[in-house]
């Protein structure tokens, strides 16, 4: 068990020992967003702008129109939750490639209840042009997808769970921005789950479970949201015929909405939706316990894998 | 010594705002009000002040049509470019966009995001000068402030930024809609250096931005004094105008007045 956000800590310093260019701001977080190493290690590239968002974003954007690769961290509720529009005036119209780290993304904020649980980060990033959007699934793959997003030139959105996760791919697992991987492939799946985030540990654990009574499944790692695999999507639908999608996200605009976005037109096949139903989280002592009221534990997979199957076969 | 003779730039000043005047009425749309009260400031730094390793930030973005009257005069775009302001497929959109036009720095429009960016850029490039425009009813907005807290905190004494103080904005006088308190004192507080001018002298200007220049460690505000809708009888001081095009007669009336 690891973080993600761990991940993404030595990997920006891993980062800022190569690239000069890297730079790294904070609204006052840089300890729970683990950039302190960077800050220590490299006090001229880092720029602590108080509890001030908004600043946080356009500041980086100033940066990046300078020529260099601003990191801004701060938890998901507040950027891209509260710097929406700054994100949308001096990122992505202005097309330059501010890093936009959004921490503490789905219940991982638990104990501090619905304000700071983080829901709807990848609706807002989603509908918003130039914006790429990665979440990883793991400490190693944290670490991955923060050096392919330093390098990749464009507004971005890099989202970190807090708690920690099973490590569930390996430092020599490819990685590329915009292609989904399979975590797991049965013999002739009937159904392909699809999900990014440390939630396809849930996933994982269905799919072992359902291969147990005689049901494969196949499941896809979408770390990459924006812009979306739809051919590895597409491919799914083709070989499964019938599709499950988990995230620790609202349903509505997030990669189930994606994903159902792709096949709507490429290849259509009966979808049931894991993750949160129109409703704000609360507090709760772990993130278990809020992943288990709103229904994306591994049962709630098990459940709507068998009922896509019926869908599928009706 | 400026490059141009003071009666040289202010021929200039008023050929821009007869190209204000022109590609508003011709668009239909635009932002007369501001664009006028800021043409000396903007005429003053494209001709005079900045240097070739300096940059310039619009925040107030609605101002361009200054700013592109200004450029075109200058020769950065071609002038025939003016009458497709707002256009479909214009480089000269209704707000400046730096994918379209590539000689900006920034994006602007949406109020309180100039100062940031250019506070960021200044923490970078610490050997150029960045120049800032902003609006006096922009002071409105939380992010402009925190910029200012930025570049205090960071000693960005290459950042200068000029205040278009004409105390007007879309629905009222600044003092009716959002009284801004002691300007002045507020930026004292955050060790901000501070000077005042009227905005509309060049000489003014060069001076107060000659003095900022020799600033050793913290950021400089001038708060450029100017009058809304300068030099046209009907459009001073009038909120009407923030975001109006003249009608035939208003805009015939408008141009004796710009002769």
């Amino acid at each position: 068990m690891k973080s993600i956000r761990d991940g993404f800590g030595e990997a920006l310093v891993e980062l800022g020992e190569k690239n000069k260019n890297i730079i790294v701001l904070t609204a006052d977080l840089a300890d729970s967003t683990r950039v302190k190493d960077f800050a220590d290690k490299f006090p001229d590239r880092f720029y602590q702008v108080g509890v001030a968002e908004q600043g946080l974003v356009t500041i980086a954007a100033g940066i990046a129109e300078a020529g260099k690769i601003p990191f801004t961290t701060s938890y998901a509720v507040f950027s891209p939750g509260r710097t929406w529009e700054q994100i949308k005036v001096t990122a992505a119209l202005n097309n330059v490639p501010v890093k936009i780290v959004g921490a503490h993304a789905g219940f991982g904020a638990s104990m501090y209840g619905a304000t700071h649980e983080s829901l709807e980060d990848i609706a807002l990033m989603r509908v918003m042009p130039n914006m790429v959007i990665v979440s990883p699934c793991d400490y190693e793959e944290a670490k991955k997808a923060t050096i392919a997003v330093a390098n990749n030139g464009k507004p971005s959105y890099l989202r970190l769970a807090r708690q920690n996760s099973p490590v569930l791919t390996k430092p020599r697992d490819d990685f590329e921005i915009g292609k989904a991987n399979v975590l797991y492939e049965g013999k002739d799946p009937q159904v392909a789950i699809i999900g990014c985030g440390p939630i396809l540990a849930e996933a994982l654990s269905a799919a072992e479970y359902l291969k147990n009574i005689g049901i494969e499944t196949m499941v896809i790692n979408n770390h990459t949201i924006k812009p979306i695999d739809d051919i590895a999507i597409t491919n799914a639908a083709r070989i499964c015929g019938a599709i499950v999608t988990v995230e620790e996200h609202q349903i509505a605009g997030g990669l189930g909405s994606a994903v159902a976005e792709v096949l709507s037109q490429s290849y259509p096949v009966p979808i049931e939706f894991v993750g949160v139903r129109d409703s704000f989280g609360e507090s709760a002592k772990t993130y278990d316990e809020l992943w288990k009221k709103f229904g994306l534990k591994k049962e709630n997979i098990i459940e709507a894998v068998k009922k896509v199957i019926v869908r599928k076969n009706s | 010594m400026t490059k141009l003779s003071l009666n040289e730039l202010q021929e200039t000043a008023k050929r821009v705002r007869r190209d204000i005047i022109g590609l508003i009425y011709k668009a239909g749309s635009g932002h007369p009000g501001g664009s006028l009260s800021s043409t000396e400031i903007l005429v003053a730094l494209y001709f005079e002040i900045i240097g070739p390793d300096d940059h310039f930030f619009l925040s107030n973005g609605h101002v361009c049509p200054a700013l592109y009257s200004v450029m075109a005069e200058k020769g950065l775009i071609d002038k025939k470019l003016l009458s497709t302001y707002t256009e479909l497929g214009s480089i000269l959109q209704g707000h400046p966009e730096r994918t379209r036009l590539k000689e900006i720095e920034n994006t602007s429009g949406p109020l309180g995001l100039g100062l940031a960016q250019a506070a960021g850029y200044a923490a970078i490039k610490r050997d150029s000068y960045i120049y800032c425009e902003t609006s006096d009813a922009e002071h409105d907005e939380g992010n402009h402030w925190e910029a200012v807290m930025f570049a205090a905190k960071y000693n960005l004494k290459n950042l200068i930024q000029i205040i278009d103080r004409n105390r007007i904005q879309i629905e009222g006088t600044v003092e009716e809609i959002m009284p801004l308190g002691n300007l002045i004192g507020r930026y004292k507080s955050f060790n901000w250096n501070v000077q005042e001018i009227d905005g509309h002298n060049f000489n003014e200007i060069f001076e107060a931005v000659e003095k900022a220049k020799k600033e050793t460690e913290n950021p400089t505000v001038i708060v450029a004094n100017t009058v809304f809708g300068k030099d046209i009888s009907f459009m001073e001081g009038n909120p009407d105008w923030h975001a109006r095009a003249p009608n035939e007669e208003e805009y015939k009336k408008a141009m004796e007045e710009l002769k």
